[in-house]
C-alpha cells in the first residue's frame, strides 16, 4: 500500500517551493545567430539607401556583393583568392608537419623537451610579422619569405598544442600499455596519438587563424596578388566596397575552415 | 610460475613507502594485499608487476608460464585503463595486436574472453556507452584475453556501488576456479579479501612492512556458502583488529598532510 502519511489535508494552506534553477545552462538557437546577423544586415542596408551613412566610409551590403560578383566575373577575384590560398595550404602544410613532429619529439622525450621548450618559449612571443623583412633578405622577394612567414606562425603554436595534448594523455593508458608490452611505436600510434588529437584539432583552429593573419600582412607588405594585397589596393585608392569585399571573402574563408575543422573533429572525435 | 617479491623497499625521494616486504605467490593462487591507507599497496602492485623499479629487492618469478600465456603478468586497473576512442572488441584486442597471432587467432582470443565476461552483445560499444561494472568487466576480458600466470588486480572492484561490486565479486570467483590463474589481490575492503584470497597479507602502516600473513582456511566455493559468513567476519574482524589503529594513525596523517 502506498503511504501517505504526513500528506497535508485538503484544506490544509500549503506553500509550494519556490523553483531556484533556473538560468546558467545557456543554450544556443542555430536559427537565431542567422536571424540576428539578417537582421543587422538588413539595418545595414536600410541606413545606407536612404543615405544616412557615406557610402565612401561604409558601404552597404548589396554594393559589396556587386564588388564581389565584378570581381568574380573579372577573373581578378580567383587571380588573388589562389594566391592566397597557395601561400596558407603551403605554409599551414609545412608549419603542421614540423609543428607535430618537434611537438611530439617534446612531448615523448627528455632531451628534446628540455631543448625546445627554450627555444619555443623564446621564439614564440615574436610576433613572426616581424621576421618577414628578414626572411625575404634570406629568400628573396618571391613566395618563400611570406610562405616561411606563415609557416613559422603556425609551427609555434602546432608545436605548443601538440606537446600539450601529448602531456594530457592520461597517463595511466600508457602504463596499461607498458604492462602489456605494447612496443614503444604502437603505443605512440594507438595511445598518445588518438589521446592527444583533441588538442591538435583544437590547434588547428588556432594555426588557421595565425595562417590567415599572416598571409593578409604579408601580402600588405610585399605581393601584388592575394587578398591581402587587393584589400590594401582598393584602400589606397578608397574603393571601399572592393576593400569590404576582400575582408568579406576572407571571413567566409576563416568560416569555411572552421566548418572544415568542425567536421574533423566530429568524424575523429566520435567517441568524446 | 611462482611470483616472488623477494625484499622489496621502495623510497619516493625522503618518503619510505614500503620497507623488506617478501613473499611469494604460488601457481593459481590468490594472495591479498591489505593494510593502511598510504601503506604502499599500489606501488608494491607496481613493482610486482615491473612498472615501477624499487628502491631495493626485486619481484622475481619462478618456473614457466603456461605455454598459452602472451602476458604472463597482467594488470587490472582500478580505473579501468580503457582507450575510449576504441570499441569494447578493439580494447579486448589492443594488447593482442603486437603478438605474433593471426587475425583469426586474435578474433578467437577476443570472443572467448568477451563471452567469459559476458560481454559478447557489446563488443561495438564504446567505454562512454557501459556503466563502471561493465567497463570494468571490460578491464577483465582484456586482461583474459592473453591468458595470464597471475593477475595484478589493484582495487579493481572500488571505484564501482555496492551491487555491482557484489556481482564482479562473483565473476571473479568464478573466473580464478576457471582459469587456473593466480592473483594479487591489493584492496582496502576486508570483505573482498577474505571473499577471494587464500591468503591475505597485511600490512603495516607506511613504510609498509609485513605485519602478517593470514591464511583462510576454507576454498573459495565454501566461503560462498551461507554456513561460512560468520567464519569469514570472524576472519574480517582479526584483521582489522591487526590494522585498526594503524588505519586510525594513517587517516590523521592524510588529513595533516
Amino acid at each position: 500500500m502506498l503511504d501517505r502519511a504526513g500528506l497535508p489535508a485538503k484544506d490544509e494552506v500549503t506553500r509550494r517551493v519556490r523553483f531556484r534553477g533556473a538560468g546558467f545552462v545557456p543554450a544556443s538557437s542555430r536559427c537565431g545567430g542567422w536571424i540576428a546577423l539578417a537582421l543587422v544586415i538588413a539595418i545595414w542596408q536600410a541606413a545606407g539607401s536612404a543615405g544616412l551613412v557615406n557610402a565612401l566610409f561604409l558601404p552597404t551590403p548589396s554594393a559589396i556583393v556587386r564588388a564581389i560578383y565584378q570581381l568574380a566575373i573579372s577573373g581578378a577575384l580567383w587571380q588573388h583568392l589562389s594566391a592566397s590560398l597557395l601561400r596558407i595550404g603551403v605554409g599551414w602544410l609545412l608549419g603542421t608537419a614540423a609543428g607535430i613532429a618537434v611537438g611530439f619529439a617534446i612531448g615523448l622525450s627528455r632531451l628534446a623537451r628540455s631543448v625546445g621548450i627554450t627555444f619555443i618559449s623564446a621564439l614564440f612571443p615574436i610576433p613572426k610579422i616581424a621576421l618577414l623583412p628578414l626572411l625575404i633578405l634570406w629568400l628573396g622577394i618571391g613566395e618563400e619569405p611570406k610562405i616561411a612567414t606563415i609557416a613559422l606562425g603556425v609551427f609555434f603554436s602546432t608545436a605548443i598544442s601538440v606537446y600539450s595534448g601529448v602531456d594530457a594523455v592520461p597517463r595511466n593508458l600508457i602504463r596499461m600499455a607498458q604492462s602489456f608490452n605494447v612496443p614503444f611505436a604502437t603505443i605512440v600510434r594507438k595511445v598518445i596519438w588518438p589521446g592527444a588529437l583533441p588538442a591538435i584539432l583544437a590547434g588547428f583552429r588556432i594555426t588557421a587563424s595565425v595562417a590567415l593573419l599572416l598571409v593578409v600582412s604579408a601580402e600588405m607588405i610585399g605581393a601584388q596578388y592575394g587578398i591581402g594585397a587587393f584589400v590594401l589596393q582598393a584602400g589606397n585608392l578608397m574603393q571601399t566596397d572592393q576593400l569590404l569585399a576582400g575582408v568579406v571573402i576572407l571571413s567566409v574563408f576563416g568560416l569555411a575552415v572552421g566548418k572544415v575543422i568542425g567536421w574533423l573533429e566530429m568524424r575523429l572525435l566520435h567517441w568524446r | 610460475m611462482d611470483l616472488i617479491a623477494s625484499h622489496i623497499s621502495h623510497r619516493f625521494g625522503d618518503l619510505a613507502v614500503l620497507d623488506d616486504v617478501s613473499f611469494t605467490v604460488g601457481a593459481g593462487e590468490v594472495v591479498a594485499v591489505v593494510g593502511p591507507s598510504g601503506c604502499g599497496k599500489s606501488t608494491l602492485l607496481s613493482i610486482l608487476g615491473g612498472l615501477l623499479q624499487p628502491t631495493s629487492g626485486a619481484p622475481e618469478l619462478r618456473g614457466s608460464p603456461p605455454a598459452d600465456s602472451l602476458n604472463p603478468l597482467t594488470f587490472v586497473f582500478q580505473d579501468f585503463a580503457l582507450l575510449p576512442w576504441a570499441t569494447v572488441e578493439q580494447n579486448v584486442e589492443f594488447p593482442l595486436l603486437h603478438a605474433q597471432l593471426s587475425a583469426a587467432q586474435r578474433r578467437a582470443l577476443v570472443d572467448d574472453a568477451l563471452r567469459r565476461t559476458g560481454l559478447t552483445d557489446f563488443r561495438k560499444t564504446y567505454p562512454k556507452q557501459l556503466s563502471g561494472g561493465m567497463r570494468q568487466r571490460v578491464g577483465i576480458s582484456r586482461a583474459l584475453a592473453v591468458k595470464p600466470a597471475i593477475l595484478l588486480m589493484d582495487e579493481p572492484l572500488s571505484a564501482l556501488d555496492s551491487q555491482t561490486r557484489e556481482l564482479l565479486m562473483e565473476d571473479f570467483v568464478r573466473l580464478l576456479a576457471d582459469g587456473g590463474m593466480g592473483a594479487v589481490y591489493v584492496t582496502h575492503n576486508l570483505e573482498e579479501a577474505a571473499r577471494l584470497a587464500d591468503r591475505i597479507v597485511v600490512l603495516s602502516r607506511r613504510p609498509g612492512r609485513i605485519r602478517e600473513v593470514v591464511t583462510v582456511p576454507m576454498t573459495r566455493t565454501e566461503r560462498g556458502e551461507a554456513a561460512a559468513r560468520e567464519k569469514l567476519l570472524a576472519l574480517q574482524t582479526q584483521i582489522w583488529s591487526l590494522i585498526r589503529n594503524e588505519a586510525i594513525d594513517a587517516e590523521r596523517e592524510v588529513q595533516h598532510a
